[in-house]
């Protein structure tokens, strides 16, 4: 177990690695001066002068890259020139509520998804099992984008429940039960992605372990179904579904900005597009290297409760 | 493309000789004939999309015009129709770089294993590790002037990792069968084996990837047409028309349902094809 985890880190940190560089190098995978490109807006040749001393830009690539990623060890990513402020202050600010909308959504997608597969597991084929089999199927055709934009036409426009339309977002330290309304369509839409690949994954998984001689087993020693079911089936069943969270918890953290950006809620997918769109390339740079920083400690944690959940696979 | 990792990992029930249903046709149709429209349109008789029609704004569906207009008078149902192109050609051009470079890399490494299999394998899992959507988002926000040939190559690209890893998947567990084995014993050449066994053995369930491919596509270019990251308009694209029409879907509500219908039929039906492919070829034994 101990080796397994040491393995893994090893290989966490040459993937953190290789991101780093990805990140940094970004900027040279771009045609054009790079101080240009970093300015963007405000490439005045005395900002040029600056950036190119801060950056050390004359100086060969891999000195470069030591200076800079030794500041972002120290938790310096450099100050935007767009809007002069902090990276590292930026994304601070922005990220627990990416947390928080992940988290919202999780609760209410494992809320859904444990309790219903196990229901359509019982009797597969039955016709609860259709009708879910076929809403998911469905489902999972719907981008993200699509559940969102008509939620907000029926719920926040025809409806008109206040703290729910774009642009009103409400922080969690002013008011919690509006931050709770404000959030509750983009966790909505998010959950029901997740959902449909929770209670699809789990369901085939159940359906497979309840057939096992262990289960039958248990049924004729007279152990209720509820307690076959969550003392019995629900642990060996759950290792594909723990992997799927954590593939779609990473793709939330890194997709979740479609939602984000139409509800104009301020997490790091908003704060992500509006940099591009002011060419804030620090800042754009910050972001992609925390975001995918986070997906790759995401799916790490997540193979470590694999293990727990099931010791045999560190053992291969 | 998470869709697509989900979709590997679950384990479907063998369905063996089941026929492939009416609906699975129906499907077909479907795509079929988006694409006959994607390619015909300009040959069809279609209004103009671009063309603005002042005195008829924001009219809901009807005879003239049969999915209405949008908010400066362009023809929905023409929109939609030559929408189509952009979502259909990224779809399709994107998973074609892809499985043009994914899938002979993915055969190779698992036929030959060794030294070549471990480096390619390895490098290509550290890049599966970096997550697509923000690098694609990253390059091409930052990689002026953006078209359609740009869009299609750099998601093409950031597509060949997860291409790769599923073809060498699924070809590492044909290349242990016996007839494999018998061909190396008649002396077959490594060139036959890839080509003429490997090959036809692979392509099922190839297939049905690229179908669920080309619909994770389409959903990302949508998605990046809301940052405005895809095509410029006025040309019309699915995303780009719901996007556009966030704005005024409160007075016209049928703006945003007729593209994002059209988007949602088509994904449905590219993900049944590519799913009953998959349970029909039975892939069962393809686990990731």
């Amino acid at each position: 177990m101990l080796r397994y985890v040491i393995r893994r880190l090893v290989m966490l940190l040459g993937i953190v690695f290789v991101i780093s560089v990805g990140s940094f190098y970004l900027i040279h995978l771009l045609p054009g001066d790079p101080a240009v490109v970093i300015l963007g807006t405000g490439a005045t040749p005395q900002n040029k002068l600056i950036l190119y001393k801060q950056l050390g830009l004359n100086r060969p690539i891999y000195e470069q890259y030591f200076t800079w990623i030794g500041n972002v060890l120290h938790g310096n990513m450099g100050t935007s020139f767009i809007s002069q402020t902090s990276v590292a202050s930026t994304i601070r600010a922005a990220l627990p509520i990416d947390v928080e909308l992940i988290v919202l959504s999780q609760i209410l997608a494992f809320a859904a998804a444990i309790p219903l597969a196990m229901r359509s597991s019982r009797r597969p084929d039955g016709p609860l099992d259709r009708i879910l089999g076929a809403t998911s199927f469905t489902l999972l055709s719907v981008p993200s984008f699509i559940i969102i934009v008509l939620l907000v036409l029926f719920i926040s426009i025809k409806l008109g429940i206040p703290h729910t339309g774009p642009s009103s977002y409400v922080t969690l330290s002013s008011d919690w039960i509006a931050n709770l309304e404000s959030l509750a369509l983009p966790a909505f839409t998010l959950a029901i992605g997740s959902f449909v690949v929770y209670y699809r994954v789990l369901r085939s998984d159940l359906i497979a372990t309840l057939q096992e001689e262990f289960i039958t087993m248990a049924r004729s020693k007279g152990i209720s179904q509820r307690r076959i079911m969550w003392r019995h089936a629900f642990r060996p069943s759950s290792v594909a579904l723990l992997g799927s969270a954590g593939v779609n918890i990473g793709g939330l953290l890194a997709g979740g900005f479609v939602v984000q950006y139409l509800l104009a809620i301020p997490g790091l997918g908003f704060t992500l597009i509006n940099a591009i769109n002011m060419s804030d390339y620090l800042l754009v740079q910050g972001i992609v290297l925390v975001v995918s920083v986070g997906v790759v400690l995401i799916n790490f944690i997540f193979d470590f409760i694999i293990n727990i959940v099931d010791p045999r696979i560190s053992r291969e | 493309m998470n869709e697509l990792l989900e979709e590997v990992s679950l384990v479907e029930r063998p369905e063996k000789n089941k026929p492939l249903g009416i609906l699975f046709w129906v499907c077909v149709g479907w795509v079929a004939l988006n694409v006959f429209g994607a390619i015909f349109a300009n040959v069809l008789p279609l209004q103009n999309p671009l063309f603005e029609n002042f005195s008829a704004v924001n009219a809901g569906p009807g005879l003239h015009h049969l999915f209405g207009t949008d908010d400066l008078g362009r023809d929905i149902f023409s929109r939609v129709v030559y929408g189509s192109r952009v979502s259909i050609a990224v779809g399709v051009g994107a998973m074609l770089i892809g499985f043009g470079i994914g899938a002979p890399l993915g055969m190779l490494a698992a036929y030959r294993r060794g030294r070549f299999d471990m480096v390619l394998t390895t490098v290509m899992y550290i890049l599966l590790a970096f997550p697509a959507i923000i690098a694609t988002i990253a390059v091409l926000s930052f990689w002026a002037p953006r078209g359609l040939a740009k869009i299609i190559l750099v998601i093409g690209l950031a597509s060949v990792p997860l291409v790769y890893r599923v073809i060498r998947t699924a070809t590492m567990s044909i290349a242990t069968k016996d007839y494999i084995i018998a061909a190396k014993v008649q002396g077959a050449t490594d060139r036959r084996i890839l080509v003429k066994e490997l090959l036809p053995n692979v392509t099922p369930i190839g297939v049905s990837f690229l179908l669920i491919g080309v619909a994770t596509v389409i959903t990302l270019e949508g998605a990046l047409a809301f940052l405005g990251l895809s095509v410029n308009p006025p040309t019309p694209s699915w995303g780009n028309m719901i996007n556009e029409a966030r704005t005024v879907m409160a007075q016209n509500p049928w703006l945003v349902i007729f593209p994002s219908l059209a988007l949602c039929l088509f994904l449905l039906c590219l993900n049944f094809i590519g799913d009953r492919l998959r349970s029909h070829f039975d892939v069962t034994e393809v686990k990731l």
